[in-house]
């Protein structure tokens, strides 16, 4: 199997395609068809890119099954993992069946759904596996296309504004990287990501309309890619599309943003930022940090005064963010490793407790904090999944939560005393928005009138979250799971960045 | 008139005498029933021509002592404007049909005005280049006011023909200037007189001359006449002036600056880019309030225009390859957006108001996703085909280092993505109004079909585009 990742990364596209061409009709048979073959691809790619875990091999640092061919304009067509993207690869095809899953109760244009679906996954997938710097940009803006449909369609009251914030927020972050890219494939003569991260930009100093950069070329670039990642992350300051379009989604696209879209502004930073400008990273990563305590410590203090459940969870998501930028950006093994880990257990978590917002609101219809309260009365099984993945979202050990946060508030703590210190207050704050959340929605005695005949979780449901709690508790239980196949490529990186720090910049860094 | 030059016009020379005989045939017989059979065979001689003109050696020929050029930049344009002209001649007779207006002149006026786009994108002299642009723009007088008995179409006619006769007369003060000062009207001869310092009264004749092709490519600041006369016209009018002509226009733009004017790049090249930063933004901007989808394209031609004269600024190679696939790309979705736009009505009337398109997907599911298609194409979104248009102009102005350009291209496409994706929140999360009608077959409702799948498909080798553009913009920049 040589083009095991362009037949992952097409299936989906091609299911969509058939759905598209073939099924005619919008009646429940029809629905229940549509449903079918969606979840049929999104099994089936899920199971052949086990063949891509089996056969990746973690001790080699390079691109592992990579494809090439020519394209258009110079491009290239090329893809292929390393021990960076190819655990985003599986995250994305793991969740994909049970988001689709999820969506079984659907009834409005279910086809056109499953579609939206299945092209986003293609999309996604091609995000972390593109090897060229066009190619790449191609999905991570195409990937805009299909979530503003599901927003616009099947989102919420304030759906519209939600979709247009959404879409041209991160338009708005993603053009800037553009140019960037085209100044790189300029200066490079290539959009070969390999090639790329071999070249040298210049970090002389120049002067844009009397403004003088600092670290020059490399500095311009990276804060093109910076606002296009810190956009899509999303990093405090620029994060307010997210409460809108977590609010306003249908539950699956929740899932799909917290889960998987977000990850990709991580996975920038780690795949441009830091390999192609170390030496703007090393001089922008202060300012990262602390731009990350702000997000952990702000955002979590604006958790605490939700009243919409699925806003605080975004709220808490952006803060979980926080930990990853400052993770990546402490730029050593402990913290880009924990970053990694913090991004896949989030990935795990969020998209477990926008599932579980979900399961209330398909039976009540509203997202007030409010209209809860003692669900534990008439839904043991609710709060027993409930309470596990708030306890991993605060980060009890034995969760994967714990580990993410555990190894990035490690590696800030070496890179920046300060900024962990303030990070770890986070830590507290999340415990205070998340268990006062569970304690109104779930505990206290059952007085709504409205909730005396809300049903537990039905057998489907219940077993669309049995994956989810057990990869959290697996990679709680066992985090060499993951590190064992990130840790070699990210000392790689690290080794490379060290090596591309010229030694004054550093000491002239050190006396600043 | 030697037979090599004679070999060197023939497509011209052949249509201008199908133009003339179609007329007659057409007055001596049965008048306007003859207006489909018409339109046919004008489509299929413009096909016929491309395909001429296509299969033709590589290399440059010159005709009538420098007057008439005939190279690979000339041919990629003829190409493009002869299939533009062929695809809306024919995708427009159902609109016609149905609202009384299927009259032989059409076709007819059509191809003479195409002769004239043909002459001007192969000028080699400044009076070549003004006969040719005079034949385009007459033609297009008479047909913006195709509508007599309606007044919109006749104010827009009149009001078409006032300025463009202004920018004419401005365009013929900057050739003259032009040949005060260099002493021939020869391109060539311009060329090799004008080299790095310019005389001033070249400089003054440069100026007018750009201002009267800004004027026919609608750039700002002289674009005031396109929304009004891109919403009176008759749409199949409408929807040839955003196509052919403006490709024409765009062509001819490029082959002055850099046959006539190649010496002074740096002089020109400030001007164009001004221009073509104020047509990106004006567009993205004034388009965001439009009601009617025929203005709201003519103000997004308009920031397209910015666009391509983007890669025109950037006065290399590359910069007049991009500007050129851009055109391609630019008038490919065009034709499809004007295609959807003749099939909106209503009880029989045509529809233009964008709020009208509410809900529309429930009317035609398939051509509300082509749509979809094609306003994330205009936007320039990855991965319609529309991006890597975007791509090509911002390539040439990073490549030429000029980068702000590129930033400021960027700035303003996302300004302007907002309007296309009005149409989309329209058509698929709108509210309930009374539905458009879908009329059935027809060549429209295929065209925009067609073009939606080209869209997507198209990336996989933009056609072989590029690379044409290549030869092409190697043919002009030496």
């Amino acid at each position: 199997m040589e083009n095991v990742l362009s037949f992952i990364i097409f299936l989906p596209a091609v299911a969509a395609l058939v759905l598209a061409l073939f099924l005619r009709g919008d009646d429940a048979v029809a629905q229940l068809n549509a449903k079918r073959l969606a979840l049929f691809a999104t099994v089936i790619t899920f199971l052949i890119s086990l063949f891509v875990i089996a056969q990746f091999d973690p001790s080699n640092t390079g691109f592992q099954m990579v494809e090439q061919a020519e394209w258009i304009m110079g491009l290239q067509y090329k893809m292929g993992v390393d021990g960076i993207s190819v655990l985003f690869v599986m995250l994305t095809t793991f969740l994909m069946p049970l988001v689709i899953w999820s969506t079984w109760d659907m009834k409005v244009r279910v086809k056109e759904y499953m579609i939206a679906f299945l092209l986003l996954e293609t999309l996604m997938l091609g995000v972390f596996c593109a090897l060229d710097l066009m190619l790449f940009y191609v999905f991570f803006e195409a990937g805009l296309i299909p979530m503003f449909l599901i927003i616009g369609i099947w989102g919420g009251a304030n759906r519209i504004y939600a979709s247009f914030k959404f879409f041209l927020y991160t338009f708005l972050g993603s053009v800037l990287m553009l140019v960037a890219m085209i100044a790189m494939y300029m200066d490079a003569g290539t959009t070969d990501i390999v090639a790329l991260m071999a070249h040298e930009f210049s970090t002389d100093t120049f002067s844009v309309l009397g403004v003088q950069v600092v670290g020059g070329m490399q500095m311009l670039a990276f804060l093109a890619f910076f606002a296009s990642f810190a956009v899509k992350m999303p990093m405090w300051p620029v994060h307010t599309w997210l409460p809108d379009a977590h609010v306003q989604a249908p539950t699956a696209g929740s899932v799909v943003l917290a889960a998987i879209l977000l990850k990709m502004g991580g996975y920038g930073f780690l795949r441009f930022s830091i390999p192609m400008f170390p030496v703007a990273s090393h001089m922008m990563a202060d300012i990262v940090l602390w731009m990350s305590a702000i997000a952990i410590v702000y955002t979590s203090l604006v958790a605490l005064v939700q009243s919409d459940m699925k806003k605080l969870i975004a709220y808490s998501s952006v803060a979980h963010m926080g930990y990853v930028t400052a993770g990546i950006f402490s730029l050593n093994q402990q913290g880009v490793d924990g970053a990694i880990f913090q991004m896949i257990s989030h990935g795990f978590i969020s998209g477990a407790l926008f599932l579980s917002v979900g399961v209330i609101y398909d039976r009540m219809h509203t997202r007030e904090i409010d209209a809860y309260g003692g669900l534990v009365n008439r839904m043991p099984a609710y709060a027993l999944v409930f309470m596990f993945f708030t306890m991993a979202n605060v980060g009890l050990p034995g969760t994967s939560g714990f580990v993410g946060e555990f190894l990035t508030l490690m590696g800030m703590f070496q890179a920046n005393t300060w900024v962990a210190m303030i990070a770890t207050t986070g830590v507290i704050l999340s415990a205070a928005y998340a268990l006062w959340l569970y304690r109104r929605v779930v505990m206290g005695e059952l007085i709504k009138e409205s909730l005396k005949t809300i049903k537990d979780l039905t057998p489907r449901e219940k077993w669309i979250i049995a994956p989810l709690v057990a990869m959290t508790l697996l990679l709680g239980i066992y985090p060499s799971l993951v590190t064992d196949i990130i840790g070699p490529s990210v000392e790689a990186l690290l080794h490379n960045y060290n090596a591309a720090l010229p030694t004054e910049t550093v000491a002239a860094a050190v006396t600043h | 008139m030697t037979s090599a030059d004679f070999q060197i016009v023939l497509p011209e020379f052949l249509l201008a005498v199908y133009s003339l005989a179609a007329l007659l045939f057409a007055v001596y017989t049965g008048k306007d029933k003859t207006a489909r059979l018409i339109t046919w065979t004008t489509a299929a001689a413009f096909v016929l021509a491309a395909v001429i003109i296509a299969s033709r050696a590589s290399g440059a020929n010159v005709a009538f002592n420098g007057m008439f050029v005939d190279d690979a930049f000339a041919r990629f344009a003829k190409v493009g404007i002869l299939l533009a002209g062929a695809t809306v001649l024919v995708m427009s007779q159902d609109y016609m049909k149905k609202h009384d207006m299927l009259k032989f002149e059409f076709p007819i006026i059509v191809a003479l005005s195409t002769i004239g786009m043909m002459v001007m994108v192969s000028a080699g002299d400044l009076m070549a280049l003004y006969m040719g642009l005079e034949l385009m723009s007459l033609a297009l007088y008479v047909i913006a006011s195709f509508r007599r008995d309606s007044v919109r179409s006749s104010e827009a006619g009149l009001k078409y023909f006032v300025l463009g006769s202004l920018s004419s007369g401005l365009l013929l003060y900057g050739a003259s200037l032009t040949y005060g000062f260099a002493g021939t009207t020869n391109f060539a001869g311009i060329l090799s007189v004008v080299q790095n310092d310019a005389p001033l009264g070249v400089l003054f004749g440069l100026v007018f001359m750009i201002t009267g092709m800004a004027f026919k490519v609608s750039a700002v600041p002289f674009h005031m006449w396109t929304p009004d006369v891109y919403e009176g016209a008759p749409t199949p009018v409408t929807a040839f002036f955003a196509t052919a002509p403006k490709l024409a226009a765009m062509a001819l733009f490029a082959r002055v600056l850099h046959d006539a004017f190649g010496g002074i790049s740096t002089e020109w090249s400030q001007i164009v880019s001004l221009i073509a930063v104020a047509s990106m933004f004006l567009g993205a901007v004034a388009g965001i309030g439009q009601t009617d989808i025929k203005r709201l394209m003519a103000y997004s031609s308009i920031s397209h225009m910015g666009f391509a004269l983007i890669g025109v600024a950037s006065g290399t190679v590359v910069g007049v390859q991009a500007a050129l696939i851009y055109m391609a790309i630019y008038v490919v979705m065009n034709i499809g957006t004007f295609a959807f736009i003749m099939t909106m009505e209503r009880d029989g009337q045509p529809v233009t108001e964008i709020k009208a398109l509410n809900r529309y997907w429930q009317v035609s599911p398939t051509k509300a996703l082509a749509v979809l298609f094609l306003m994330f194409s205009l936007a320039g979104v990855p991965p319609m085909v529309g991006f890597f248009g975007k791509l090509a102009v911002l390539q040439a102005a990073v490549a030429a280092d000029m980068t702000w350009l590129a930033f400021a291209g960027v700035i303003a496409s996302v300004i302007g993505a907002f309007y296309y994706l009005r149409i989309v929140y329209y058509m698929f999360f709108g509210s309930d109004v009374e539905p458009l009608d879908n009329p059935k077959g027809g060549v429209a409702n295929v065209a925009v079909l067609v073009v939606g799948v080209v869209m997507l498909v198209g990336i996989i080798n933009l056609f072989g585009v590029d690379t044409m553009a290549m030869t092409a913009a190697e043919a002009l920049v030496r």
